[in-house]
This record gives structure tokens, sequence and C-alpha cells, in this order.
């Protein structure tokens, strides 16, 4: 299921090298550039450019009254943001960390993804909430988590998450043009940081020009035939490595990045584990009542038969995100976790 | 202009017909609040069902703080945004909510202004810019959002924020303070202080005798007043005065009364002072003072408790008469 007001468009004639960083800024300064309304709030996004690199750039070129340093306030300025949007302004408030929602979760879901629906539709809240997500790099259980299961829980927000630098302008511009709140979850091994581990896929072909991924369209990121992986994010990069690896043991994966969790493109994982009889989901989020979860139930849901083995999970095992190196690689979804999991339902 | 919470506001001299509407927007506040009162009770027997009867859910009725929400509304056009609290009707009415269409949303009908979906502490109406929130202190940031706006329109339009006394010790409450004084905001910060958080006294639970003295924490200019609506009025002039003419945010303390419990069915043992509160209604002590310095007679009298009477009883006959929406429409709107 597809919900987005704005076609796929793609105006641009050629494309350059970018990294998923510098090609969310490339799409805030397009949209900003056709759009009065947006402007860009959070903490240490003017002259630092963003902890992650989400607005470098972007306060020298619009100025400090549409690219703005808030205070350390964040239940104030993503409420402002919603006051903003609900005024007709097309905000987008960076929340620095998902693991700092605590502190300002009821403007969260509480008022920007409930106002739509108490007005019976009548008040609008058109704006977009971005936040670094994702570990593997040391930062312990405070600055190392997804929660993207927790914001796809909450009704009223669409939740979109980018693994790579064109689904990362695509999905920024739909998120900027759609009507409703969307969370944009960035994470941080994708965005091509020079002050992270180097990722190859970190950095890729980006069209010239405006054009916009849909929201709610998964992607086929590679075809194969005996097993279907799902998964979002860093983890698409993993499995990738993954089937790459095991197509040298004739095992032929199929890896689906979401891309969005709300909506959920159920279509796209039942017409894939209808020709591949197996399942693997990917998550780098804790595993109960979460995505994982989710994605197994839209088979079973439907027809259960369709599975020809039982469905392998690889998740974070419910344990926060420890600080140790050797410990936080044993709970994240890595490559070897993601190999295993594959070989189990293609071999059971 | 700066005061404190204990300078003396000056009041201003107030001409008849101000007068007179201040009086008709609280008479009018009370009677529809009345008349929710005896909607609510009618089908909650046998014994106390909240969930029963054609108003069902929990009930935070304002009866008291009339004058609050007459004084400042006064001062605002339609144009002007209000965020206000779970105890929202007072300020709705005196905003210039579609009573109409508040009350089918408060009987949770598909003609209400939210279709049924939001309820009394949900109320919102765009075309004046209202909105309210069941959480405490949290309508406070989206006002900060509406006075953004406004501010970056240039248009001198504010936005008042409603919260409790209670709701003043809340991170929120802070955070948007200190937030509207550093960028100027256009906003209005209202705490409505009627002694009682639900059940806790102030004194229990705000470490200050009066909030007013927390605006000098962010640099604001505050106030404190006592529940009477010419104070409220002049204070308020002053308050979104400063806003308009883009000096920024001020606080604004009114001491209030609540007449009735938290909820409907708060027996409210808790409150020592319970047999004296009848004695503290504004409303009959403001009609006595208009009655008495000549600008109301028994005629005007009647004539505003008619109106208000023949209002509310149209508003309540449109939601009675309103149909109740499909269940099978029960997720529609979640997105737009």
């Amino acid at each position: 299921m597809t919900i987005t007001e704005t076609p796929t468009q793609e105006t641009g004639h050629g494309s350059h090298r970018l990294t998923t960083a510098k090609a969310m800024v490339e799409a805030i300064e397009l949209e900003m550039e056709r759009d009065p309304s947006v402007f860009y709030l959070g903490e240490d996004v003017g002259p630092y450019g963003g902890i992650f690199s989400s607005t470098a750039g972007l306060q020298e070129r619009f100025g400090k009254d549409r690219v703005i340093d808030t205070p350390i306030s964040e239940s104030a300025f993503i409420g402002l943001a919603i006051g903003a949007a609900v005024e007709g302004m097309r905000p987008i408030a960076e929340l620095m960390f998902a693991d700092f929602m605590g502190v300002c979760l009821d403007q969260i879901y509480n008022h920007m993804a409930k106002i739509h629906f108490e007005s019976g539709g009548n008040v609008k809240v058109p704006m977009v909430l971005t936040t670094a997500v994702g570990g593997g790099y040391s930062d312990g259980a405070q600055h190392s988590q997804c929660l993207w299961g927790t914001f796809a829980h909450l009704p009223g927000m669409k939740v979109v998450v980018p693994s790579n630098p064109y689904d990362a302008k695509g999905l920024m511009i739909s998120a900027i043009r759609d009507d409703n709140p969307v969370v944009y979850m960035f994470h941080k091994g994708v965005m091509g940081l020079p002050w992270m581990v180097k990722n190859p896929r970190a950095t890729g072909d980006v069209p010239d020009g405006p054009y916009s991924v849909p929201i709610g369209e998964a992607a086929v990121v590679r075809e194969g035939s005996d097993a279907t992986v799902v998964t979002l994010s860093l983890s698409v990069h993993h499995a990738l490595d993954a089937a790459e690896s095991l197509a040298g043991q004739g095992i032929d994966a199929e890896v689906i990045d979401l891309r969005s969790l709300v909506p959920l493109d159920r279509e796209t994982i039942l017409r894939s584990v209808s020709k591949t009889g197996r399942l693997v989901v990917v998550d780098e989020d804790y595993q109960s009542f979460g995505l994982s979860g989710e994605v197994s139930a839209t088979i079973t849901d439907v027809d259960p038969s369709m599975l020809r083995s039982p469905v392998a999970r690889v998740c974070n095992p419910d344990t926060p995100v420890p600080y140790a190196h050797a410990l936080e690689y044993a709970v994240l979804p890595r490559q070897d976790r993601i190999e295993a999991a594959i070989h189990r339902v293609v071999r059971a | 202009m700066s005061t404190t919470a204990h300078d003396t506001p000056q009041s201003l001299a107030l001409d008849p017909a101000t007068r007179l509407a201040l009086y008709r927007t609280m008479v009018l506040a009370r009677t529809f609040e009345e008349a929710v009162l005896r909607e609510y009770h009618a089908d909650k027997g046998p014994g106390f069902d909240i969930g029963k009867g054609l108003v069902p859910g929990e009930m935070h009725l304002a009866a008291g703080q009339e004058p609050v929400a007459a004084g400042v509304c006064a001062h605002l056009t339609g144009d002007d945004a209000v965020t206000a609290t779970h105890r929202p009707h007072h300020f709705a009415i005196a905003h210039g909510v579609d009573l109409d269409k508040m009350t089918a949303e408060i009987f949770g009908r598909e003609t209400g202004l939210g279709r049924g979906r939001g309820g009394h502490m949900h109320l919102f109406d765009p075309t004046v810019h209202f909105s309210c929130s069941g959480i405490i202190a949290e309508g406070y940031p989206p006002a900060l959002g509406q006075a953004y706006a406004f501010k970056q329109k240039g248009t001198g339009r504010v936005a008042v924020a409603v919260t409790g006394e209670g709701a003043a010790n809340q991170g929120a409450f802070h955070e948007s303070l200190n937030l509207a004084a550093l960028w100027q905001l256009p906003v209005v910060f209202v705490v409505e202080d009627n002694d009682w958080a639900i059940s806790v006294p102030r004194d229990a639970s705000t470490s200050v005798p009066s909030n007013a003295s927390r605006g000098a924490a962010y640099n604001m200019p505050a106030e404190r007043v006592e529940n009477d609506v010419e104070a409220i009025y002049a204070a308020a002039d002053r308050a979104v005065a400063r806003a308009r003419a883009g000096q920024g945010p001020t606080l604004l303390e009114v001491h209030t009364v609540r007449l009735w419990g938290h909820f409907e069915g708060d027996a409210q043992g808790y409150r020592p002072e319970l047999a004296d509160v009848p004695s503290m209604d504004p409303i009959p002590r403001y009609e006595q003072r208009l009655r008495d310095e000549g600008v109301l007679d028994d005629a005007v009298i009647a004539r505003t408790r008619q109106e208000a009477q023949a209002r509310v009883e149209q508003a309540i006959a449109f939601a009675k008469d309103s149909p109740v929406p499909d269940p099978a429409t029960a997720s529609s709107y979640v997105f737009s």
C-alpha cells in the first residue's frame, strides 16, 4: 500500500555521487529553495551542521531564521514544530538521537501523531521529525538504539528509514511534501560520516534535482529464489553482504529493503515469500513485540502454508546495547548471524 | 512594562459595553457547563458508571474559572490562537469556538469538531485556531509554534497558552517559557491557579507561592491577579499588547477557583474549605457589582441568562439530533 501525495518524478538528467548525509542535506536544500514554509530546527543544526552532518551548510545558505539552533529542550522545540505545522508551515525538527525520545515523547505520540485524528481530519500536521538511530560504535545503551518499532507502534506518524543515498534524498523530499507527520530515521552507519567505519554503500549515485521515493514502497534490492530476507537501514548492507557470500555456496537469497515501516509494504513481502517459501527478518531494534513479529505475522495472517520452514529472526535479543565492542557486536544483527539464519531456513 | 507578583496591577476604566460583554461570556460558559453537567449525569446510574450515558468518559468542568477565559479572550480575535487544557470549555466559548460542533463533539457525534474522535479534552477548531490537550503543560509547546508562525508572517497575531498551576511544575512549562523568552515569541502564558492539582494543594506541590515569580527566571514580565474579570482583562490587555507589538511573551497567573470537583464524580473529600466554595463564585459577585454600578438591572440579567439558555439548549439539541459515527469508520483520519 502506498500513501503519498507526490508521485515519483525524476526531473534531473544527470547524477552525482553523494554520501547519505549529503543526499539528505541536498533534499532539504531543494525543498527549502522551493517552499519558503520549510524550515529546520534542532540542536547543533546551525554552524555545526548537525552532529551526524544532517544539516551541513544549510544555515550558511538559508540563514539563522530558517535553520535554527534550539536550546536543549526537545519538548519545546518539537512542540513548536507541531504548532507551526498546524499553522501551515512545513517544519523539520531534529531529535538528535532517537534514544532521547523519552524526554519529549508526549509531544510526538500524543500531539504530533494524534491531532489529525482527534480533529476528525480537520487539522493537518505536515512536519518531519528526523532522528539518528543505531549502534556499532560503542556509544552505549542510551545512544545506540533504533526504536523504530516504538514509533511505528504508535499510530498517526509515518516512519521511513533509508539505507542509501538515493533513498535518503527521495524519501526526504516525500517526507517534507507529505501532509502527515513523518518520522525520518537515519542510521549513523549509513551516513558516510568521515569519523565512522567506512561503509561502501553509504556513498552512491544520486540523480540531480528533485525526485521522490514513495513512502510505503519497499525495494527488492537483490532478487533471489531460495529465501527472502526482509530488513531495513544498515542491516540491508549486512544482508547484501551475507547474500553475496552465500551465492558462492549455491544459496540465492532475495533481499528486501522496507524503506518505510509505516505504511508497511506487505504486498512486496508476501510476493517475495510466496516465491521463496522462506523468510528471515533482520532488525537492529529489539526483537520482542517489534518489526520481526509484525513481518512474520504478515505472512501467517494471510497464508501460513506459504512458509516451507519456520521464520528466522535476527534481531537485538531484547538487551540494552552494551558498550564493550565484543558485547555490542554480539547483540547486533551482523553478517555472520544473518548468514547463519539463511542457512537455517534453507536447510530446515 | 514589567510587574511582579507583589505589584498591584493597574485596572482599566471599562466602558459599560465591554463590562456587559465580559459578563455575557461568563454567563454563557456557566450556562453551558450546567447543561453539560445535567446531561452528563442523566444516564450514569444506577450507581455511577463513568462510561455510560449520552456524555461518556471523564468530564472536567471549569465553573468558577470563567473570568480567566472571558478577561483574556476579550483581547483576541479568531486569527489569534488559544491552546487550552483538559478543562477547556470556558476558553473555547470565550474564544468563539463553534458551540454546536463543540457540543456535538462532547456528545461523541459525527457532526462534532473532531467527528467524535476527540472528546471534551481534545477540541480542535481550526477556524479560530483553538486546540486543547488532555496532558497537562503539553499545550504550551505547540503554542510556541503557532506564535512562531505568526511572527514569521509578521501579522501581529498572538498565541495564548493555558495551563493550571499543577502543570507549572512540568518540564514542558519551563522549556516553553525559556524558548519563548529567548526568541521573543508573541505568546501569553496563562496559568489558572485554582489551588488544586486534582487533590494536591499548591503549597504541597509548588516551591514558590506564586508562579508569576517564575517569570523572573526567564526574564519575562509576569503578573498575578485575583479572580476578578476586570483585573484579568487589564492584565491581559498589557500582555496581549506586548505580544502584538513584538515585545515577547508574558506570564499571567490568575488565582481563580474551581467551584466543582476535578472531574464529575469527585467527592472532594480532600478539600477542607468545601463549604465555603460556593461563596467564591465570581459570577454573582460580578453581577452584583455591575448592578450596584448601574450597568445591569434585573431585565438585562434576565435577558442575558435567557439568551445563554436558549443558545445552549440549541447546541444540546443539535448534538442530540446528530448521528453517532459509523463504527466502520473508527480508523478514519489516522492519516490524511
